[in-house]
Formats: structure tokens, C-alpha cells, sequence
């Protein structure tokens, strides 16, 4: 049965598009059969995330308006032959999204993956509510500061009233990505901490990703970061928030940088 | 700033936190069933209005949410042929909606 899945935060900049190659990436490379959804129609950005940008032919409007099928808009990864990327139009009117087309195309999906990761712009319009319309879960991405927890807050009560579960009087289940997240700092008391974030939103928590330089250099170069780095720390946060997806209990940890040679002679983490 | 501003300064995550809270009880509850302190405000402006001519712009409204309860604060000014200088009301208080 496939799960759609959708990655949202209200504010942009939090890491929606990162968290979505992440996600994705890890979960196909745990074996599964996963499509990654750009609904940021006018700006498209999962294509560059995942370095697949020079390969876009088609995108979703032209297979809901049924200019183009399925699967010749689907963008098979070449680094995972189950992973697959169905990229937005940059150019088209976001208007051209219908919700009866949309529903159709994530049926026509359900058929051919187990995941179905749909990266919601940022807001809270039409691209951000139809990317939530048919979700099954929304992993909820937030930074550790007021003004994105606001917005998160905000999400969290359109993912209650305004998709096709809630509609129905069912329940959807909503996770927290904590993202960019500094653990020194927030011990410091100059960040909300963990426990903060989690007892203001009150939803369950799918995983802590630390700030990371990995995570930029993976971007640079097109990969998630996943894949280009597995063994950094924000990779396995991410490797974990996926297993914990699949319904894993993977305790959460906040795997410490391992301290360099510098790092440790001057008693702080050397900048990379 | 000075040396000692460096040692005195307070950690910042717990005011972020505080102020967080009060504003989503507000924000949870204003979202749907119309913001009390908004319908108040307007409710009171309406019924001065029935009774006095008043310029909009000689009104001010100050509003302060807390956790427990919230002020709304109008200050309404009238001409003095009707009345007294003055017609204040407040405190509006109206515990927190």
C-alpha cells in the first residue's frame, strides 16, 4: 500500500526541498520504491537538489493537464534506479494545478511506488494546500526559531482541516523535522531546544537534522545528501527519520560531530 | 556594550519560548471562530458610534495579549458640545480568547 507523504513548513528556507531529496533518497536506498513531487510550481528546485535539472522534459502540469503520461515526465535517478523524480513546471501558471487532476495523477502514482514524498512550496496557497490535499502523513519541517515554530503551528491546523483525510473525519498523522538544528547552541540557552519545540507543536518527533556543512556541499553538487555523504552526521539523522518512517523504533540520538584534530588542540569544532 | 553587559546577558531560548506560547493560545483560538478581543473591539466602536459621531482617526486602541488575561484599551475621543471632554473606555479587560 503506497503512502503519500508530504514534506511542508509554511516557511520557506527551513529545508523542505532538502529534507524531501533526503527523505526520499534514504528511503529507496533502504530498498523501497520511492517518487519524490515538486508541487513549487514557478520555482522548481527538487530537480537541482537531486542534480537532475538538465533532464526535465515534462513536468506534473503537463501530465495533469494529459499533455504528457506518467511516466514520461518521471525522472529516474542514476544514482538509484528505485528512486524517481516527477519535477514542476517553471513556467507554466501555478492556476493550471486542478485539484480533480491532481488526485488523478497521485492515484495513477499509488499504483507504481511505495512512497509518494510531495515537497510543498512555501505558504500557505494553492500549491501548498494541494500538495497536502491527498497526503496520508506531513512531516512537518521547522527550525529551531520563533518565526518558523509560528509557522508550523499554522501548517499543523490547515493539515487538520483543509486535506482530503481530515475531511473524511480521519486522522493524519504529522511528524516534526527539527532542521538546522545547533546542539551547542541550544545548550547555551540561545536556541529553543528539542523539548521546546516538540511541547509548543505537540507532535511527535521523526528526527533532529544538525546544521551541516555536508548538507550544503551536497546541494552544490546535486545529491541528496544521503547519498553523496552517508556517513555524516545529517545524513544518518536523515537515514534514521526514514527508517522511523517506515515504522522503525530507531531511538533519537543527536550523533555528536566527531571532534577533529584541530578541533579537539583548540577545544572547538574546526570550520570545515 | 560593555565587559559586564557580556557576563549579564540573559539567555535568550527561554524568552523565545514564553513569547511562543502566548501567541499561539491566541492564534489557535482567533483562527476559526473569530478573534474575541477583535470582535470586542469593534463591537465597542460600533455601539459609541450609535450615540456620538466618531472620527476614526481619534481613536486609539492598544492591545496587549498575555497568557492569562488580555487588555483592550480605547480611548475615544468626542467632540465637547455632547459631552465632557472625554469619554474613556477602560480597562476593556476581557480574559484571554
Amino acid at each position: 500500500m503506497a503512502e503519500v507523504v508530504v514534506v511542508t513548513s509554511g516557511k520557506g528556507g527551513v529545508g523542505k526541498t532538502t529534507s524531501t531529496a533526503a527523505l526520499g533518497a534514504a528511503l529507496a536506498q533502504g530498498g523501497e520504491n520511492v517518487v519524490v513531487v515538486d508541487f513549487d510550481v514557478g520555482l522548481r528546485n527538487l530537480d537541482l537538489i537531486m542534480g537532475a535539472e538538465r533532464r526535465v522534459v515534462f513536468d506534473l502540469i503537463n501530465v495533469v493537464q494529459g499533455d504528457a503520461k506518467l511516466h514520461q515526465a518521471l525522472i529516474r535517478d542514476k544514482r538509484l534506479e528505485n528512486l524517481s523524480l516527477m519535477p514542476a513546471s517553471q513556467t507554466r501558471d501555478k492556476e493550471a494545478l486542478t485539484e480533480a487532476g491532481v488526485a488523478r495523477v497521485i492515484e495513477e502514482m499509488r499504483e507504481k511506488f511505495d512512497w509518494i514524498i510531495c515537497d510543498s512550496p512555501a505558504g500557505i496557497e494553492r500549491g501548498a494546500t494541494l500538495a497536502m490535499r491527498h497526503a496520508d502523513r506531513a512531516v512537518v519541517v521547522t527550525n529551531p526559531e520563533v518565526s518558523s515554530v509560528r509557522d508550523s503551528d499554522r501548517i499543523i491546523g490547515l493539515l487538520d482541516s483543509k486535506t482530503a483525510k481530515a475531511e473524511k473525519g480521519q486522522r493524519l498523522s504529522k511528524h516534526l523535522l527539527l532542521t538546522r538544528y545547533d546542539p551547542v547552541r541550544a545548550q547555551r540557552g540561545e536556541m529553543l531546544k528539542t523539548e521546546d519545540v516538540l511541547e509548543i507543536l505537540s507532535i511527535p518527533l521523526l528526527g533532529i537534522i544538525p546544521e551541516s556543512q555536508d548538507v550544503l556541499r551536497a546541494s552544490n553538487l546535486g545529491a541528496p545528501v544521503t547519498i553523496n555523504s552517508p556517513a555524516s552526521v545529517a545524513a544518518r539523522a536523515y537515514a534514521e527519520a526514514a527508517k522511523r518512517l517506515r515504522g522503525e523504533t530507531v531511538e533519537v540520538s543527536l550523533p555528536a560531530e566527531r571532534p577533529s584534530f584541530f578541533g579537539k588542540l583548540f577545544g572547538r569544532r574546526a570550520v570545515a | 556594550m560593555s565587559l559586564l553587559d557580556l557576563f549579564r546577558r540573559r539567555d535568550s531560548a527561554p524568552v523565545a519560548r514564553d513569547r511562543l506560547q502566548v501567541l499561539l493560545q491566541h492564534e489557535r483560538s482567533a483562527i476559526g471562530n473569530n478573534d474575541l478581543i477583535t470582535r470586542l473591539h469593534e463591537e465597542i466602536l460600533a455601539v459609541i458610534a450609535r450615540h456620538v459621531e466618531v472620527d476614526r482617526d481619534k481613536v486609539q486602541i492598544k492591545l496587549d495579549r498575555g497568557s492569562v488575561a488580555s487588555t483592550l484599551e480605547i480611548d475615544v475621543e468626542v467632540p465637547s458640545p455632547a459631552l465632557p471632554a472625554r469619554v474613556s473606555e477602560r480597562p476593556a479587560e476581557a480574559v484571554g480568547g
